[in-house]
């Protein structure tokens, strides 16, 4: 009789408890964050690239890293992917003949893969040791080695595929770019930005770059203006040209929350890699069921201390039991 | 109370040379050759682990599944103790010792994956820490749960070597650190899921979900029972001793209606969020969810009944469809319904070095579990033992 009502006593704790963890009103809800009022990013605009790669090498150069070789020859730095020795690339989009530039059908695009120094980044909320950081006024998400434990959970929780290990050494980092933020004590800002000669990739703050992006997107596609070069606010090195032939989406706008690289496209963003991504961040979520079900220790010492008191009562009954069983052998 | 009845745990005995632990040893020596070139010239010299599929069988199964084949300790202790079921309270001790074993090779099979393990202390160090990360919540809840173990475990060591004054002070407080090796291995196992949600779109819906904390907590509880099921029999065999079948068929009555409740769970989760359809596209995702989902339903048909249930060889069998089910659950959600959505080609299969690793790690726990059993007072004892 003991033992049943125990036992139904332990059901009833044990599911009221499973259920209060489960099905609780998220009372710690982790709102997705924005970006910073003074965040800084890139606006990449595919329309403008032509290809060269020029930012290729320079991010290359400003970060001291090595050529990466995929043809038989290894004569230049060919990379096929970001890598943790590359950290930003412009990928080609090809259909059909290719003939015409940013045509999805039968044309050809660019697209630039780097960091895209998200407002709510997934691989902050995941590193265990704060090696990824996001810098609360830049915005920018840097990477400490020496912190670093090398779980790689950033690089498996990352919507962009940016953050990348060098699984070649036994002391290998995390690479992924950092915006140049080494190189702004000199006076420089983000490499790639300052060679792009077109000013397909813009530096500036990012309500600047979200600005100069819905200008393009409101001109007439065909129609002229004057797209400016290497950092908004800068001096001028501004040209004139023809207006792309947009789609009507500012990637980074409010995707997982906005990004701080924004991106125009003629082709359609998940055709030349960029991932559809919902409002709210994924780190917003991960972080509202580890709040709710960790949040204080509450809930963990709630359980600890039920638990505690029906062990208590029945460890003692065996321990009685068992000296008499002892004494029985 | 009926457990007045049971055998106290005893020493198995016999020799600790045989053809078992010579072939655990060898596959232990290549586990270690294969280590040293791996913290020579990194974890790519020796892993197929890649920037697409950064987390392979070192984490996913010497890790995630590892640790949740050492819940045996887990549910069979929450039976015993808090549904104050003392009759299987001889099933405890050898569980507990596999979870032991399973868990302190998890927590220490982490570091040959760990690219920068020299700096590991930072999970547990204040300034370090960041609270949010789910990994934090693992990392620091494994670790406590391994040294609590060990607590709870000591018993063993203290009656072997007479410290039986220690013993009966140990004794006192020993309820709480049974409710913490409850708390503990709750929260982590849970946690194991939750790690998925961060990963977002990149995971499978038909894996990707809030629920995934009760999802993983559930069938850490059911693997439990299942592994308790699988042990019992595989020890009975090897040690021709009875199977404990008095025990194993009201257990695996209890486990069938937590596996009910969690199948009903998994239903109504993805009915709820209209994932469901993903399971009836040609994928492999698709056939690896039926898969799953066969081994999780396959115990009503074997142990259905209370008849099959007293057959050892029904029960061995549901406990190997458990087993595979939250196997299949957890290769899954991290890797075969993982991928990239960027789309940028990346696969993973793991290279056979990789695999030594993962297959010396579990001998290593076969060849912990045999030198414990035949030298400390672990299995109950018979009256007529035959240990070869």
């Amino acid at each position: 009789m003991d033992s049943r009502r125990d036992f139904l006593k332990g059901v009833l704790a044990s599911s009221a408890v499973v259920t209060a963890a489960a099905v609780a009103p998220p009372a710690c809800a982790r709102e997705t964050h924005g970006r910073p009022a003074e965040a800084l990013g890139l606006l990449y605009d595919a329309t403008l690239c032509i290809g060269c790669k020029a930012c290729v090498a320079a991010c290359k150069e400003a970060n001291n890293n090595p050529p990466e070789f995929s043809t038989v020859d290894h004569l230049w730095d060919t990379p096929l992917d970001t890598s943790g020795y590359t950290f930003n690339l412009i990928k080609m989009y090809r259909n059909g003949t290719m003939e015409t530039k940013d045509a999805e059908v039968n044309g050809y695009a660019f697209m630039k893969t780097s960091c895209m120094h998200c407002a709510d980044p997934s691989c902050v909320s995941a590193c265990p040791v704060s090696a990824m950081t996001k810098d609360p006024v830049t915005g920018i998400v840097a990477y400490d080695p020496g912190a670093c434990v090398g779980c790689r959970y950033c690089v498996v929780a990352c919507p962009f595929g940016i953050p990348k290990f060098q699984y070649d050494s036994p002391t290998g980092k995390i690479g992924k770019c950092e915006l140049c933020r080494h190189r702004y004590k000199d006076g420089h800002y983000s490499a790639c930005a300052e060679v792009c000669p077109t000013g397909a990739t813009l530096y500036g703050k990012s309500s600047d770059l979200l600005a100069e992006a819905k200008r393009r997107l409101a001109l007439k596609p065909g129609s002229q203006t004057r797209y400016p070069r290497g950092k908004i606010g800068g001096p001028d090195q501004s040209y004139e040209g023809p207006v792309g032939n947009y789609l009507q989406h500012v990637y980074g706008e409010t995707e997982y929350g906005g990004t701080q690289v924004l991106k125009l496209s003629a082709v359609t963003f998940a055709k030349v890699g960029m991932p559809n991504l919902p409002p709210n961040s994924s780190a917003a979520t991960s972080e509202t069921i580890q709040h709710s079900l960790y949040g204080g220790l509450i809930m963990p010492i709630a359980v600890l201390g039920a638990l505690s008191f029906i062990a208590k009562k029945n460890v003692h009954d065996e321990a009685d039991s068992t000296d008499t069983g002892s004494g029985e052998k | 109370m009926a457990h007045t009845h049971n055998a106290r745990p005893a020493p198995v005995g016999g020799s600790l040379i045989n053809a078992a632990t010579l072939v655990c040893g060898i596959l232990i020596a290549i586990l270690a050759a294969i280590l040293l070139v791996r913290f020579v010239f990194g974890i790519g010299a020796v892993t197929n682990v890649n920037d697409g599929y950064s987390w392979g069988i070192w984490v996913v199964v010497d890790v995630m599944i590892g640790s949740a084949l050492a819940c045996g300790g887990f549910s069979v202790a929450l039976l015993v103790y808090i549904f104050n079921k003392g009759e299987y309270h001889p099933l405890i001790r050898p569980a507990l010792l596999a979870s032991l074993f399973g868990y302190t090779l998890a927590g220490s099979g982490i570091f040959f994956d760990l690219g920068r393990w020299w700096n590991f202390w930072h999970i547990f160090w204040p300034s370090y820490v960041n609270a949010s990360s789910v990994m934090f919540e693992v990392a620091a809840c494994v670790t406590a749960y391994i040294v609590v173990m060990w607590i709870e475990f000591a018993p063993v060591f203290l009656e072997k070597f007479g410290l039986h004054d220690v013993k009966r002070k140990l004794t006192k407080v020993l309820f709480f650190f049974i409710a913490l090796g409850m708390v503990l291995p709750m929260m982590h196992q849970a946690s194991l899921g939750t790690m998925l949600v961060v990963m977002g779109g990149q995971v499978n819906p038909l894996w990707q979900t809030p629920m995934v904390p009760l999802i993983y907590l559930l069938t850490a509880i059911i693997i439990g029972y299942g592994v308790v099921l699988f042990e019992s029999c595989v020890a009975a065999s090897a040690y021709r001793r009875k199977i404990e079948v008095h025990l194993l068929n009201p257990m695996s009555r209890i486990m069938l209606g937590v596996l009910a409740i969690y199948l009903l769970v998994r239903l109504g989760d993805l009915l709820a969020r209209g994932a469901l359809g993903e399971a009836f596209k040609p994928t492999l995702q698709a056939a690896a969810f039926w898969l799953e989902n066969l081994c999780f339903v396959a115990p009503f048909f074997l142990i259905g009944n209370a008849e099959a249930r007293r057959d050892p060889s029904r029960l061995f069998l549901a406990g190997i469809a458990i087993m595979l089910g939250g196997i299949l659950l957890r290769l899954n959600g991290f890797l075969i319904g993982y991928g990239h959505h960027t789309g940028s080609g990346w696969t993973y299969f793991p290279s056979f070095t990789e695999v030594m690793v993962t297959t010396g790690m579990f001998s290593i726990e076969v060849l912990g579990y045999i030198i414990i059993t035949r030298r400390f007072p672990v299995l109950p004892r018979e009256h007529a033992q035959v240990a070869s």
